[in-house]
């Protein structure tokens, strides 16, 4: 637990805190508002183990003086002591700050990790644990690619290489939620393959990533799958899983869909309502696969975009002779966005099926989803890396290759107060995970749509720069929190995923995909230093406080004193299971209120005109539909007799006399998916 | 309130008596309200103010201070529509005799032609059909009931020989009168270019027929089904997308039956984003709710279906009422449609094939008055814009229609507010027996209407002769509506950046490409794709681009430097030379932000 402040101030103040006399007890997290927010005090003395073991010691750790003086405490076979350790520091970022060590004991490992079996071991001393819902401070021993211990003076074998965290933050490594790594396109594919993608990740502070597979229209779901297994299998150096994006709505991608999430560990998946002719799904494709997807536990990804407007918007701007990449956002203005996140939200709703939005790009995109969580919807926002950092004015750069550069969709907004407001909802909880949609295409390959901007591949970088940009914009900013930070780079997304608490946490028995920020670093976002292979990178010059000192992805350092250590092929594919309770459980709660009944009421026995089934004059009546098979339970033929339930309806239907025999109870049937107000669900 | 004619003709029909001298009351119109006597003569009001001179032999009434209110325009009908071979049980003489006697003395009909068939001979058989019929002014809608090449040649023809200038489009009805959103952009295009009011019926068709087939699958057939397979969110859903739609290209929507709260939410949201927006709530939704579905008697609750269908939500006729006092809804219909219960009986064993439509159409003044100026929530004025005056403006028969001034039409409603009318179906002009208000107390009610500068409703009888209604042509862009749309076109002229050729290396599509992309590659590149100024520099070595780098001050790129140089350096340097002027064009249909328009 460490105070608010702590994160703004210097690692200086450090051994004023902890030479505090009298402060064993945990102090609480300041926080600053949002939903999340504590009750101040409300860990006091009554948080995990961590505490109690961490009492009066804390002094111990985190010093300047390094790890002097704890070496010989509880017998510990302490070898940092004078050992040959390389000290990494940090390298020149921020001088005075006490930086990190890393300490091999007894100089027999090599710190690049060629000795496996040893270099699974590794200690974090001193660091401030940060996850989603607190701060602390603690020790983290990792053996296996897990967090095996975390707490205070812990009792780990020999030979453990030690970091010395100096009391910066040790956070979950981060969860890229959407990337298109080595898409295949006309032929070609996106530049950073997944290889130099998930590279370009963890050199951000990202230790998984979650990648869309595309078949193409009509092509098999599950083998399209299977290649993109293999290529990421292949090359990445971090943990993966993967969306799949139903492309077409049959019969028997429906069978695949069902094999793909029960057997193939896939519980997403994308659908598109723009890309008309190629991708697009109409409202009942929806409402069906929505529906599908809702009783298989799966969750929803829309690309919401109306595409039906966008076709014919992109025509009027070809007419009128803008054939440049302002015409992709003067074609998809984000009211388009709007309308179709709106949609999607009532389809959703409808069939009781929670969604996912992905790339939300615009302000009024971000609104609609926050209205929808206010009415109860279970809908998740995902803000990308460009969207929370940059806008849309480029579109009109001079400079055809940069405005280029910037064309994805929904297209970054115009409006340059759009990355500020997307971030205030990111931290205010009404956006919840944040993607980087990255999707690199070198200019030549953009240069495809030199003339038409239809034509222009689209895609933006920002896997690399997603957690540096949201800790700039929104945690220095004052917006979030750190512990909001963590939720909304990571926790979130591993919630989605149902991977919580594998990945998305600091605990034991978590995979040890961890991240030591430095939030005071600052870097600045170039073309030249990036990770990724294209040429050009649309945060360019933008700096950037906060930055990785120190990635460790299963259990090995990827990352260190600015170099990437890292073997190609070495992430592993991560089974996700359908239902994630983050998702589901208000889903099924509410499958189980809302039950529709029919009213029970005696036939209509009164007089019925004449009429022509083909009805000349249209009527708006759906005289298509065709009657239902089952007949309400409680219906007899009361024709034949004399006896009628329902009165005579000559009697013009007095109101007085029934209101009685109605019970109030019934009145009201509960539709499914819930009345937009959550509150008369019950 | 006495009435008193020279020759002693109290109470007789006063078709000939063509002068008319009402004495006394306090005129409203949606302005002001004023005291004045009115002198009417030819069916127009002819002179307003005190002590006027009137020829003698001149009947007058003596309206003793009462309110004396614009007739009531009632944008909303479907009298005598054809459905499955029967028609609704009012016609037009019906239909107009219960509007007279609510105190509407206008109705705008709507045509519905069947899909597939000519609009033009659907017009010409309703105005036939209204003509002998109706005994007070009308005008009618065109409904679009299919969307193709050929409709826009009766549509320009309606707009300039027929003066219809509005015109309604479906959402809804799945296979029989939705417009997919390609179809509607086109419509809202063309009706636009016309001057025309787009009116849009709106709720998500696709999902409806979704929802039907799940709820008769769960065995509910009765009228709860429609309420349960149409909720509200379709209904806001489709106003939204129907507001996006016209926002694109710049042109007025205006939703017909607005029935819930969230689909009045998302009108009145639109309109302070600056859509160009109105809403049109009907007497069934200001009056009464959609808990009725749930009755116990089959008929009772096959009566009040409608689509959208009215809301279960008990608030929601406060809350439309509201809206409609604080100006985001704008005009209120009646929809009135009437199917006798045996009619409505053909969807006995299937919801689906109830015939939609409730009554409203003489309810409706008393209602709002009751439920919204008698409450507090409206004053008389903004009930007259509501009732009437919008209405009016519109559809471009302001002021002809819809204010009492010196060469308006002589359409005239004298309003006792304490007068007390209980809805029922035994008291109804309506041919229906039922009254979906039936045993509602509204105050409010109208003592005299005058319609055409005559007599024909006053100690509660009717005198009226089948066929005295004219129709009313109008013109095109109405001001009211087209206005704001005519200056945003202007200011919206959208421009391309002029930027140099882009000679950079350019990656090589093979013809057919194995991989589809998320790029809407399948669209055929259109026609007229190519700006002006593009020639194939690729072939020579002079280059444009030389000279818009040459802008790039600061950046010493040269199209030569650019295929080898990094891009960095010029995203860097060229925020300089980008003139802030020229960097955001305006889209169609203004930002989501009306200040930004200017």
């Amino acid at each position: 637990m460490a105070e608010g402040k702590r994160t703004w101030d210097k690692e200086d103040d450090l051994p004023v805190y902890f030479g505090r006399p009298g402060t064993t007890d945990q102090v609480p997290r300041q926080k600053y508002g949002g939903m999340f927010c504590n009750v101040e005090g409300a860990f006091e003395s009554k948080t995990i183990d961590f505490d109690a073991l961490s009492v009066g010691k804390r002094s111990s750790r985190s010093s300047k003086s390094g790890s002097k003086r704890d070496i010989s405490q509880e017998g510990r076979r302490d070898s940092e002591q004078g050992s040959i350790g390389t000290e990494t520091g940090s390298g020149g970022l921020d001088e005075g700050d006490p930086g990190i060590q890393i300490k091999t004991a007894a100089g027999k490992e090599i710190l690049q990790n060629l000795d496996e079996v040893e270099s699974d071991r590794l200690l974090i001393k001193g660091g401030r644990i940060v996850n989603d819902d607190q701060s602390f401070y603690a020790d983290i021993y990792i053996e296996d690619g897990l967090i095996k211990q975390l707490g205070d003076n812990l009792i780990v074998p020999g030979g453990v290489k030690t970091i010395e965290a100096n009391g910066k933050m040790v956070i979950p490594g981060g969860i890229d939620i959407h990337t298109h790594l080595q898409m295949p396109y006309r032929g070609t594919t996106t530049v950073d393959d997944f290889f130099q993608g998930s590279k370009a990740a963890l050199a951000g502070g990202t230790t998984m990533i979650v990648d869309h597979v595309i078949p193409e229209p009509g092509a098999s779901l599950t083998e399209a799958f299977e290649r993109w297994r293999e290529w990421a299998d292949e090359k990445t150096c971090c943990d993966y899983s993967l969306h799949v994006d139903i492309t077409h709505w049959s019969d028997s991608t429906k069978q695949e869909v069902e094999t793909l999430i029960k057997e193939k560990g896939v519980n997403s998946f994308l659908v598109y309502m723009a890309y008309k002719d190629l991708y697009q799904m109409t409202n009942s494709e929806l409402y069906e696969i929505f529906t599908f997807l809702g009783e298989l536990g799966a969750v929803v990804q829309v690309h919401a975009e109306n595409g039906e407007i966008i076709a014919q918007e992109q025509v009027r701007m070809l007419e009128m002779g803008i054939t440049g990449p302002e015409g992709h956002v003067l074609s998809r203005p984000e009211e388009l966005e709007a309308e179709a996140v709106f949609r999607a939200i009532t389809i959703a709703s409808q069939t009781n099926c929670p969604l996912y939005v992905s790339k939300v790009m615009s302000k009024s995109a971000a609104d609609i989803i926050s209205q929808a969580r206010k009415k109860g919807n279970v809908v998740f926002g995902e803000p990308i890396t460009a969207s929370l950092g940059t806008d849309g004015t480029h579109y009109w750069s001079k400079n055809w290759a940069k405005a280029a550069a910037f064309v994805t969709s929904p297209p970054l907004s115009p409006d340059p107060t759009t990355p500020d407001y997307l971030n205030s909802l990111l931290a205010s909880g009404d956006l919840n995970v944040s993607g980087s949609a990255h999707c690199t295409f070198s200019t030549a390959q953009k240069a495809i749509g030199k003339d038409d901007f239809t034509q222009i591949p689209e895609g933006v970088n920002g896997i690399e720069e997603r957690m540096a940009v949201i800790w700039d914009k929104a945690v220095v900013t004052g917006k979030m929190d750190e512990n909001m930070f963590v939720a909304v780079t990571s926790t979130n997304a591993a919630k989605i995923l149902n991977l919580y608490p594998r990945k998305g946490k600091i605990a034991v028995g978590s995979d040890s995909d961890l991240v030591i920020w430095d939030s005071d670093a600052v870097r600045t976002v170039s073309a030249k230093t990036h990770h990724s292979a294209t040429e050009y990178n649309v945060f360019e010059g933008m700096e950037l406080r906060g930055a990785p000192l120190v990635v460790i992805c299963q259990g090995k350092i990827v990352l260190e004193d600015g170099t990437l250590h890292t073997t190609q092929g070495s992430g592993r594919f991560i089974a996700c299971t359908p239902f994630p309770d983050y998702a589901y459980k208000r889903i099924k709660a509410r499958k189980q209120m809302a039950v529709l009944r029919a009213v029970p009421r005696g036939m209509y026995d009164g007089p019925v005109s004449e009429f022509t089934p083909m009805s000349r004059g249209g009527t708006p009546a759906a005289s298509a539909r065709t009657s239902p098979t089952k007949q309400a339970p409680p219906i007899r033929n009361l024709h034949h007799s004399g006896f009628s339930l329902a009165g005579n309806p000559a009697h013009r239907g007095v109101p007085s006399e029934e209101t009685p025999i109605r019970p109030a109870g019934r009145r009201i049937v509960i539709p499914p998916g819930g009345r937009s107000n959550i509150t008369s669900l019950s | 309130m006495s009435m008193s004619g020279y020759q002693g003709k109290k109470s007789i029909p006063h078709i000939t008596s063509d002068r008319l001298l009402i004495k006394g009351g306090r005129i409203i119109n949606d302005d002001q309200s004023f005291y004045a006597d009115i002198y009417l003569e030819d069916g127009l009001i002819k002179q307003i103010g005190e002590n006027l001179i009137v020829p003698g032999a001149v009947k007058t009434i003596d309206a003793n201070g009462r309110m004396v209110l614009p007739g009531g325009i009632d944008v909303n009908t479907y009298l005598q529509k054809p459905y499955h071979g029967t028609t609704t049980v009012d016609d037009f003489y019906q239909g107009t005799m219960a509007a007279l006697a609510g105190g509407t003395t206008m109705i705008i009909d709507h045509v519905v032609p069947e899909p597939g068939g000519s609009l033009l001979a659907a017009f010409e058989m309703w105005h036939e059909a209204a003509d002998k019929k109706s005994c007070c002014d009308y005008s009618l809608h065109v409904d679009i009931t299919q969307w193709h090449e050929g409709v826009k040649e009766e549509l320009e023809i309606l707009v300039q020989d027929k003066g219809i200038t509005s015109f309604q489009v479906y959402m809804a009805y799945k296979d029989v009168f939705q417009m997919t959103d390609s179809q509607l952009y086109e419509a809202f295009t063309f009706l636009k270019g016309l001057g025309a009011v787009v009116q849009v019926h709106a709720e998500n068709g696709d999902l409806i027929a979704q929802e039907q087939n799940k709820i008769l699958g769960m065995g509910i057939t009765g009228p709860e089904g429609h309420a349960l397979s149409r909720p509200e969110e379709l209904e806001s859903e489709a106003v939204f997308r129907a507001i996006m739609i016209g926002n694109r290209i710049n042109c007025p929507v205006y939703i017909t039956k607005v029935m819930s709260k969230s689909a009045a939410d998302t009108i009145a949201q639109a309109r302070k984003k600056g859509a160009v927006a109105f809403g049109e709530p009907l007497t069934a939704s200001l009056g009464t709710d959609g808990t009725h579905y749930w009755s116990k008697n089959w008929s009772k609750a096959a009566a009040f279906v409608t689509s959208p269908p009215l809301s279960p939500d008990p608030t929601t006729p406060d809350h439309l009422n509201t809206l409609l006092a604080c100006g985001d809804l704008q005009v209120t219909g009646s929809a009135h449609c009437a199917y006798s219960t045996s009619q409505k009986a053909i969807g006995k064993d299937n919801f689906t094939l109830i015939p939609e439509g409730t009554n409203g159409i003489e309810e409706r003044m008393s209602i709002v008055w009751d439920k919204a100026v008698a409450v507090g929530k409206m004053d008389e004025n903004q009930f007259v814009a509501v009732t009437s005056t919008n209405a009016a403006k519109i559809f471009n028969l302001y002021p002809r229609k819809g204010r009492i001034a010196v060469g308006s039409d002589a359409d005239i409603v004298i309003w006792d507010p304490d007068k007390i009318k209980t809805m029922s179906a035994k008291m109804q002009n309506s041919a229906l027996e039922y009254n979906i208000f039936e045993g509602m107390e509204c105050h409010g009610a109208p003592l005299v209407v005058v319609s055409q500068g005559k007599i024909v409703f006053e100690d509660g009888k009717l005198h009226v002769l089948q066929g005295m209604g004219c129709f009313i042509p109008r013109k095109p862009f109405p001001e009211y509506v087209y206005q704001r749309i005519k200056t945003r076109n202007k200011r919206m002229e959208m421009l391309g950046v002029s930027r140099g050729m882009y000679d950079g290396p350019v990656y090589d599509v093979p013809a057919t490409p194995k991989y589809i992309t998320p790029s809407p590659s399948a669209k055929s590149s259109p026609a007229k794709n190519q700006p002006p100024p593009i020639r194939n520099l690729h072939q020579s070595n002079f280059s444009l681009s030389g000279a818009a780098s040459r802008q790039l001050e600061g950046c010493n790129n040269t199209s030569k430097h650019y295929k080898h140089t990094t891009i960095i350096g010029t995203q860097v340097d060229d925020n300089i030379p980008r003139r802030s002027g020229h960097r955001i064009v305006n889209p169609p249909g203004g930002r989501s932000n009306i200040t930004s328009l200017g």
